[in-house]
Order: structure tokens, then C-alpha cells, then sequence
């Protein structure tokens, strides 16, 4: 049986990084998730697995480290909190834009602005609809504990380099600070300097061999029509995202005639919501969405006929929902519940809040 | 004697390093950008190292140096590439790492990333092109305008209580502890391009000796920005530029 370790979501993330070869770090400390970057310090992975760990002097400087590393074919990443994550924006158009593989995680707090140090979600939008400037995307995944903190920075690197893409995981203050047993998975070496090569060679800068022309990592292209193709091309590379890379979770989904659509530690609570409503023979079932880029449609799609009512519940003003909308396009009434600001709503609260909508 | 006789390798005075690629120049005449592009080139061919170099453009006019070069080439954002040749030499230490910035670029929305890479004694080469205007985007003024220098954003003169005083960024890096060799040089004579050429390979050689970031400063000519002529930009450079931006060595260590 694999070992089982008590430990911070942060610390999952820093052990997760070390063990599935990443090959480098760049962060700089904000709270809630300063225990990435502490977590890592105190491992010295630089003296095991060789894997680099910097302190920057900034998130803008972080996000272009991950960009430099990126730009060389490495698993790299960096960790921040919403006010943090503003500032990378620039540097994740940059590598949508290149369409380099990389690893951001957001362990949210409340805002808007400088905002609360409390956990929230209020970074849905930025996180899955851009964040920086022009037409991209971020694969993003919601982590509902801090088994999944672990397990998804795996997950993250293998979508990243499949696709040539960042990959986001939108954890927040909840999971970023809460302790859970974590089984550990079997340690993946870093890629050699012939893997890489062999890997990335086509596009990224390892050094020009005499066998072919540089590698220029860039994405100007002052051509319209140049702009536009390449524009084409990313639109196609989301599509097959959407088409191959939804994932979700249904909790008493099957008898249900009312649905909570819930994400990260917002699922979890909800479960509970379900047992409240089974006891007094309300059908009440969750869907969770693990990826929130690509959304699961098609799984709330086959979800929304059974429905009488459906309701997102989030730590935000409303973000979520309204993809939610979107997807349910007017089948059945869609209703909101949301705290913000670090506020965190008890099974009890939501379930009250769910029975006077459906009353309504 | 035709003209097969006199294309002899033994009558052969000088040649375009093979590291050049056969770009349509976008550099305005008179520009230095080309002559220090040259004479990277150059470098890099005489020490063997095209296939261990990486560059990392900026943005500005010089962002398509890497239609010139042909190794390997990162673009960075404006203002970051310290950060990401942070992590290239980190991640591959066995490798060249250079970044080419303007003085936009570099000292104006770059300021931390090249303050803060220098202090960390990145092995790293830097070659910064102070030519005091802003050139791709139209001769806007640069922190290193001199003042009552005319620009597109300075039409009556920088004027200091206007827009501050011109900025001697290379003095500031040549205190940092991280850097081992920091030098102003220029490329408007032949001299000159030789003792830049000398300052360029010295540079590269200590990025393979653990010694920290090297950083050289080429006080340059954008006379399309400057709306004057190649020879007039020249002159007006030495006359102006060279009193402010002193030329030599600031540290060698």
C-alpha cells in the first residue's frame, strides 16, 4: 500500500513538483500560499533531483522565468494568489502565444485589489475566460482536496506538454491551507537532456544543432494574415482541448431532479447539502467540474432534462453560474448562491438558501 | 584580370560571418543595431559557440534580432528578458545566455528584472543599446534622453522638472555585487567596433566562469529617431551623448 502523509495543500504541491520531475520553480511569496515556495527551500531539491528553485523579485518576473524555462523544453512553474496571479497575466498571453507547456497555480484569496488573505473563487473569470490580453485559453483545473493539489501537478504537466500549453490549477485559500492525508505516487525522474531534445527540439531553444535552422520562440507576427492563421490554429488546438480533455465528477446525479453545479472545496460542502435534501426526500444530486477549461458541457448538457431547478453555489458574487446558463440555454431556472470575501457558507446555510429558490 | 581571378580565398579581406542569415535588413541606415548584431555574430563564430548560445530579444526595433542571428532566439515581453535568461542559463548552465535590449527595454519598464538579475550575479551576458529615444515606436523619449533633447513626447526639450533627469542605469548595475564586468562602449568607428567586439567576447567568456552578469552598454546612434543624418547622428553623439555617457571600462573583475 502506497505511504500516506499528513500534510498543507501548499506542501502537496511543493512534494508533487519534486516528485513528478519538475525541472524548475519561480515564485515570489504571497499569502495564502507562501508554503509552495517554503516547502521547497526546506526539501533542497536542487542537491536530489537537480530541479531549480528561484525566489524572483516579482509575479511579473516569476511568470517570464516560467517563460525562459518554458522557451527550453523544462516543466516549469510557479505558484501565486490572486493579487499575484493579476500580475502574470502578461506573461500567460505570452506563452498561450508561443504555445508553451507550463504550470500556474492560484491559490485564490478574495478580492478585488490588494482585497482579503480569506479563501474565494472570484478568479473564475480570469482564470478560464483570459486573464491577459488576446484570444487564448488555460486549461484549468479545480482541486477539491489536497490529494488533488498533488495529484494534478502531474496532470498539469502531462496536459501542458501535450497540448503546448498553460495549464492552471485554480485551487484556493481552503485547499491551499487545509490538512489531508496525501497517498504518494511512484517518483518520475526529470527528463534527461536527450529526452528533452528529443521531445522539443522541433520548436524549443536547447541550443541550435548544425542539422537544422534556430528555433525562434516568439508570437509577433506584424502579418495580418500570418496573425490571423496562427490565430486559426490555436482556436483548433482549443477545440480538440474541449473535445478530448473535459473532466467532472457527479455526486447522487442519477435519480436526482435537482442539481448543484459546484467547483473545488465549494463540491465537497455541497455533498453534504445532498444528504440534507435526501433527508427530507428532496432528490438532490452534485456536479462537479474538475477541469473548468475546458467546462464539462456535455455532462451538464445530459444532466439538465431530469432537472426541475439547477444551482451553481460558489465563493464569489456569481461567476460560474454563468456558464451554467449558458449550458442549461433556458431548459430550466438556474439559481445562485454565493459568499464572498473569505466568507464560507456551512451545508445548513446552502441547503436554507436552496429551499427558498425552489419555493419560490 | 576578370573577376574569377580576383574572388580568390588568398585575396580574401573580409566575409560575412556564416552565424548571419540572409535577412532583408529592417534597420534603418545608420542605425548601430546592425553593426552590433555583426559583431555578435562574429563572437559567436570565432569562439565556436553557435550551437551553445541562446539570445533573448526584447521589444523595441531590435526584437527581430533573431531574423539576423541564426541560433536559437526567446522573445521576451518588454522590459523581462533578465528573467527569462535567469532561468535559461539556470535550467541549461552549460549554454551561452545572452539578452539584447534597448534602453526602453531595458531601463525604463525593465528596470527591476535587469536590477535584480544583475544583483543575483546571473551568469548571463547583456548587451544594452543606449540610443536615448525610443526608435520602433516613433522617437518618443527614453530614460536616458538627454535633457532638452527633442523627442515625439519631449517636442519643446526633456525638461527635468517635466520628466525627470536621464538615467545613468549602467552606473547603478556597475554597484551591484552580481556583476563582474560592466563597460560603456560605442560602434561609431572602427576602433570603436574592435574594443566593442574585444568587450563582447570578454563577456561571453566570463559567463562560463561563475564570475556573475556581464553588462555592456553601446552607446549607439537612431538618426531616423533623431531626424538627422547618419554622419550628423554620429557627431551628435560624441558631442553630446559621450560628455553624459562616458565611455570604458566601470568594473573588471
Amino acid at each position: 500500500m502506497a505511504e500516506k502523509i499528513l500534510m498543507k495543500g501548499n506542501e502537496a504541491i511543493a512534494y508533487a513538483a519534486i516528485n513528478c520531475g519538475c525541472d524548475g520553480y519561480f515564485g515570489y511569496p504571497i499569502t495564502p500560499q507562501s508554503e509552495v515556495m517554503e516547502t521547497l527551500m526546506q526539501e533542497k531539491p536542487w542537491e536530489t533531483t537537480g530541479m531549480v528553485v528561484l525566489q524572483a523579485e516579482s509575479e511579473t518576473s516569476s511568470i517570464n522565468m516560467v517563460y525562459g524555462g518554458a522557451c527550453c523544453g523544462k516543466k516549469v512553474m510557479t505558484s501565486s494568489s490572486s493579487p499575484g496571479i493579476s500580475l502574470m497575466c502578461e506573461g500567460l498571453s505570452y506563452l498561450a502565444g508561443c504555445e508553451l507547456p507550463c504550470l500556474v497555480v492560484n491559490v485564490m484569496r478574495g478580492g478585488p485589489g490588494l482585497g482579503t488573505i480569506q479563501p474565494s473563487q472570484s478568479d473564475y473569470f480570469q482564470a478560464t475566460k483570459g486573464g491577459g490580453h488576446g484570444d487564448y485559453r488555460t486549461i484549468v483545473l479545480a482541486p477539491a482536496s489536497v490529494q488533488d493539489m498533488y495529484d494534478f501537478v502531474d496532470l498539469s504537466f502531462e496536459l501542458a506538454f501535450k497540448y503546448r500549453n498553460p495549464v492552471m490549477i485554480l485551487g484556493d485559500g481552503i485547499v491551499g491551507q487545509m490538512m489531508e492525508k496525501v497517498e504518494l505516487r511512484p517518483a518520475k525522474p526529470r527528463r534527461t537532456d536527450e529526452e528533452v531534445r528529443a521531445l522539443c527540439d522541433s520548436w524549443a531553444t536547447l541550443g541550435k544543432p548544425a542539422s537544422r535552422e534556430g528555433n525562434i520562440v516568439t508570437s509577433l507576427a506584424l502579418d495580418a494574415e500570418i496573425m490571423e492563421r496562427f490565430n486559426i490554429h490555436l482556436q483548433n488546438k482549443y477545440a480538440t482541448i474541449e473535445a478530448n480533455e473535459a473532466r467532472y465528477e457527479t455526486y447522487k446525479t442519477e435519480d436526482a431532479e435537482y442539481l448543484i453545479v459546484a467547483f473545488g472545496c465549494m463540491s465537497r460542502i455541497c455533498e453534504n447539502v445532498v444528504e440534507l435534501a435526501r433527508e427530507d426526500g428532496i432528490k438532490l444530486g452534485v456536479l462537479r467540474p474538475i477541469t473548468l477549461y475546458p467546462y464539462p458541457e456535455k455532462a451538464l448538457d445530459a444532466l439538465v432534462p431530469q432537472m426541475k431547478s439547477i444551482m451553481s453555489v460558489e465563493l464569489n458574487s456569481g461567476q460560474m453560474v454563468e456558464d451554467v446558463r449558458r449550458i442549461a440555454a433556458g431548459r430550466v431556472p438556474v439559481h445562485f448562491y454565493g459568499r464572498q470575501g473569505g466568507a464560507i457558507p456551512s451545508p445548513e446555510e446552502i441547503y436554507e438558501a436552496f429551499v427558498k429558490k425552489i419555493k419560490k | 584580370m576578370d573577376i574569377n581571378e580576383i574572388i580568390k580565398p588568398e585575396n580574401k579581406v573580409y566575409g560575412k560571418s556564416p552565424v548571419l542569415k540572409d535577412a532583408v535588413m529592417h534597420y534603418c541606415p545608420g542605425c548601430s543595431h546592425g553593426t552590433v548584431h555583426k559583431i555578435i555574430a562574429e563572437v559567436i563564430e570565432e569562439m565556436g559557440i553557435q550551437d551553445k548560445t541562446i539570445g533573448i530579444s526584447p521589444v523595441g526595433c531590435s526584437v527581430f534580432a533573431y531574423n539576423y542571428l541564426n541560433i536559437d532566439w526567446q522573445q521576451a515581453a518588454h522590459g523581462r528578458a533578465p528573467a527569462l535568461a535567469t532561468a535559461t542559463k539556470r535550467l541549461m548552465p552549460d549554454k551561452y545566455v545572452f539578452t539584447y535590449q534597448g534602453d526602453g527595454d531595458l531601463a525604463s519598464i525593465g528596470t527591476a528584472e535587469i536590477m535584480h538579475a544583475c544583483n543575483r550575479g546571473e551568469n548571463i551576458v547583456v548587451i544594452f543599446i543606449n540610443n536615448a529615444i525610443y526608435g520602433m515606436t516613433g522617437g518618443q523619449m527614453a530614460p536616458t534622453t538627454l535633457l532638452g533633447q527633442v523627442t515625439a513626447t519631449t517636442p519643446y526639450g526633456r525638461d527635468a522638472k517635466l520628466n525627470g533627469y536621464p538615467l545613468k542605469i549602467t552606473e547603478l548595475i556597475a554597484q551591484l555585487e552580481g556583476t563582474c564586468y560592466v563597460t560603456r562602449q560605442s560602434v561609431q568607428s572602427t576602433a570603436a567596433v574592435r574594443r566593442t567586439k574585444r568587450a563582447i567576447r570578454k563577456a561571453f567568456e566570463n559567463s562560463m566562469m561563475d564570475k556573475g552578469t556581464s553588462f555592456i552598454e553601446v552607446v549607439s546612434t537612431c538618426n531616423s529617431g533623431w531626424k538627422t543624418s547618419p554622419v550628423a547622428a554620429n557627431t551628435w553623439m560624441e558631442e553630446n551623448m559621450f560628455p553624459f555617457y562616458p565611455l570604458g571600462d566601470m568594473k573588471d573583475r
